[in-house]
């Protein structure tokens, strides 16, 4: 049966303003319990956090690292933010999705990228707030502030931050209403991956084979990218493959996230 | 306002295809009630989540609100509301604003949307509560922000899944209440699926039954139970001569299921008074019948003719529990007990 619809279609301009409208409201309703109590925002940074503290001492007067530990080691946090941070965001999906709200939201009209991509702006967002507020404590301890750089080093830090964060949801649609199925692919990906990147000690110090296998890692060329943004380097061709791998997240995480929502079938 | 063709939906389960919903075809026009009546697992709320476009059928074709929902969902999802199962509304969200992003998802204005949520927060009682946040709500205020959330849009077609499911009587009574009145007011659809028997039986006009995955029964509730049950006429006689009795009720043409006692099978009921009255040393004769009350003076005469005394009569109406007993050989509650999980 082709019955039109009483509601007419929009133009492309009004389209494309209509899908914008939409990102926004989702984003701004994911946003607002972060407004009044940011437990996402403190809660993403707690490991990182831990091994600032705890691990990044131990650092010290380590070769190979340059003149500044913090140097070194506080770029490549800022990336482990993203992986345990953002990486984990998917998780408030499956609570949606068991308790019944994510089903409401999907008999509305609203575009399911729209719903995607709104979530995953608060996502980014929470990490640049995370990495400004990172930055900004550990100037004090040392890490120098090259205003160009740390600018780029956060504008890259949100791609990433959209990459993981579609990733992480395309996980948690994937794995319907199963916390543990959930966390125990998040974890089984996220050790490796922190590990063969180069975040806490120079893979390059390490032997052959690892350094490899770092190199199959797209969190390596961020961990480097980063480093010479705020070291201030920003021709550095590390940042164009830092720029490529974080492209290449991003695309590929929103792809499987909206592909993700577009499939959700409760 | 609903019509369905053959919409089927298999899902696999371990390697297994599990049938839960084979070819059903449902036709509900505009401003009916219609309940979706089913022990759990008998495809109630697959077949609800395909009408509300969250799961796509396997085959068959469906137009909700004149949207075909495998073509135009979105047109369908405009039109529509729903309250589903679980909680509608997100733990961590204020009440107020998850109603005025409800109505901004549905293409409100947020002038409009913040009109209509305070709207409804009026109507439902909800007034005392807009900024808290979702999760410290009790049940029944949470169930009543559910209902809000579905009305945001005025749907001219509202579907809800097992709406009184963990409500206390006071709230199932209050949820009735507005549907009744979202009826009255505006004309809306509402179609509904439930378990609960009496729900069925005294808030819809139209029922359909669901068993398996097939609907083996639509009808209203009165003519479900006249036709496919029947009233159950209990007649007490004098001592031993319940053989005789059960011989003349057997002449009355629409007279089945004819069963001979000392005590009619529910007991329980309120005519079972133990020690006294005339059940000591009488027998007891129990039968199906159409039209009970028209049938038990034909009955009492035709007893006296034979000359049998009549201690004592009862009628009892069936309740919509007999009629599914009657189609499928099992009782609604039974079935919810051993077919759990969907």
């Amino acid at each position: 049966m082709t019955t039109a619809t009483a509601v007419t279609a929009p133009g492309p301009l009004g389209r494309a303003g209509n899908f914008l409208r939409e990102v926004g409201l989702v984003f701004a309703r994911e946003i607002s319990p972060e407004l009044r109590v940011p437990i996402g925002l403190i809660i993403g940074m707690l490991q990182p956090l831990i091994f600032l503290v705890l691990f990044g001492p131990l650092l010290g007067g380590m070769p190979g690292l340059g003149e500044s530990h913090w140097q070194w080691f506080v770029p490549g946090i800022l990336v482990m933010i993203s992986m345990f941070g953002t990486g984990a965001a998917g998780y408030g999906v499956i609570v949606e999705a068991g308790g019944g709200s994510l089903e409401r939201v999907l008999v509305t009209p609203l575009s399911r990228a729209a719903m995607l991509i709104g979530r995953t702006l608060k996502e980014a967002l929470t990490l640049l707030v995370q990495g400004v507020l990172i930055t900004l404590l550990m100037a004090p301890f040392g890490l120098r502030i090259h205003a160009a750089g740390v600018a780029a080093g956060l504008a890259l830090l949100v791609v990433v931050g959209v990459g993981v964060g579609s990733l992480s949801f395309a996980l948690a649609l994937a794995a319907k209403r199963s916390p543990s199925l959930f966390w125990a692919v998040q974890q089984f990906a996220q050790f490796p991956l922190l590990l063969t990147s180069g975040v806490l000690l120079p893979v390059e110090a390490g032997p052959a084979w690892l350094a490899a296998v770092s190199r199959f890692n797209p969190f390596t060329y961020l961990v480097e990218a980063e480093r010479a943004l705020f070291a201030g380097d920003l021709a550095a061709p590390v940042v164009g493959y830092g720029a490529l791998a974080a492209a290449a997240i991003a695309a590929a995480g929103l792809a499987l996230g909206i592909r993700g929502m577009r499939r959700a079938t409760l | 306002m609903i019509h369905t063709r053959g919409l089927t939906r298999h899902f696999r389960v371990k390697g297994e295809i599990v049938e839960a919903v084979r070819g059903i075809d449902i036709d509900v026009e505009e401003g009916e009630l219609v309940a979706f009546l089913g022990p759990n697992g008998a495809g109630k709320s697959t077949s609800l989540r395909m009408l509300t476009t969250l799961l796509p059928p396997t085959a068959g074709t469906a137009t909700v609100a004149s949207c075909d929902i495998r073509t135009d969902p979105l047109g369908a999802r405009r039109r529509i509301g729903y309250i589903g199962q679980g909680r509608g509304s997100g733990d961590q969200f204020r009440v107020r604003d998850e109603l005025v992003f409800q109505g901004r998802f549905h293409g409100m204005s947020r002038a409009a949307a913040r009109r209509r949520a305070d709207e409804l927060l009026a109507t439902l009682g909800l007034e005392g509560i807009a900024t808290r946040v979702a999760s410290t709500l009790s049940g029944g205020q949470r169930r009543r922000l559910d209902i809000a959330l579905g009305l945001m849009h005025r749907p001219e077609l509202l579907f809800l899944d097992e709406p009184s499911t963990g409500l206390d009587p006071h709230n199932r009574a209050n949820l009735w209440e507005h549907i009744r009145r979202l009826r009255e007011e505006h004309g809306t659809t509402i179609f509904l699926t439930t378990h609960y028997l009496d729900e069925a039986d005294t808030m819809a006009e139209r029922v359909m039954i669901i068993d398996h995955g097939r609907v083996i029964a639509d009808d209203t509730p009165e003519r479900l139970k006249s036709d496919l049950a029947g009233d159950r006429i209990t007649v007490t006689v004098g001592k031993g001569e319940d053989a005789r009795a059960a011989e003349i009720a057997a002449r009355i043409p629409t007279a089945h299921e004819i069963t001979t006692g000392r005590q009619a099978p529910d007991a329980a009921g309120p005519s079972a008074a133990p020690q006294e009255g005339p059940d000591e040393g009488a027998d007891t004769v129990t039968f199906r019948v159409k039209n009970g009350p028209a049938v038990l003076p034909e009955l009492v005469r035709a007893l006296d003719a034979a000359g049998l005394w009549t201690v004592a009569t009862e009628v009892r109406r069936p309740t919509l529990d007999d009629v599914f007993l009657a189609l499928t050989g099992r009782s609604l509650r039974e079935s919810d007990q051993t077919q759990e999980g969907a």
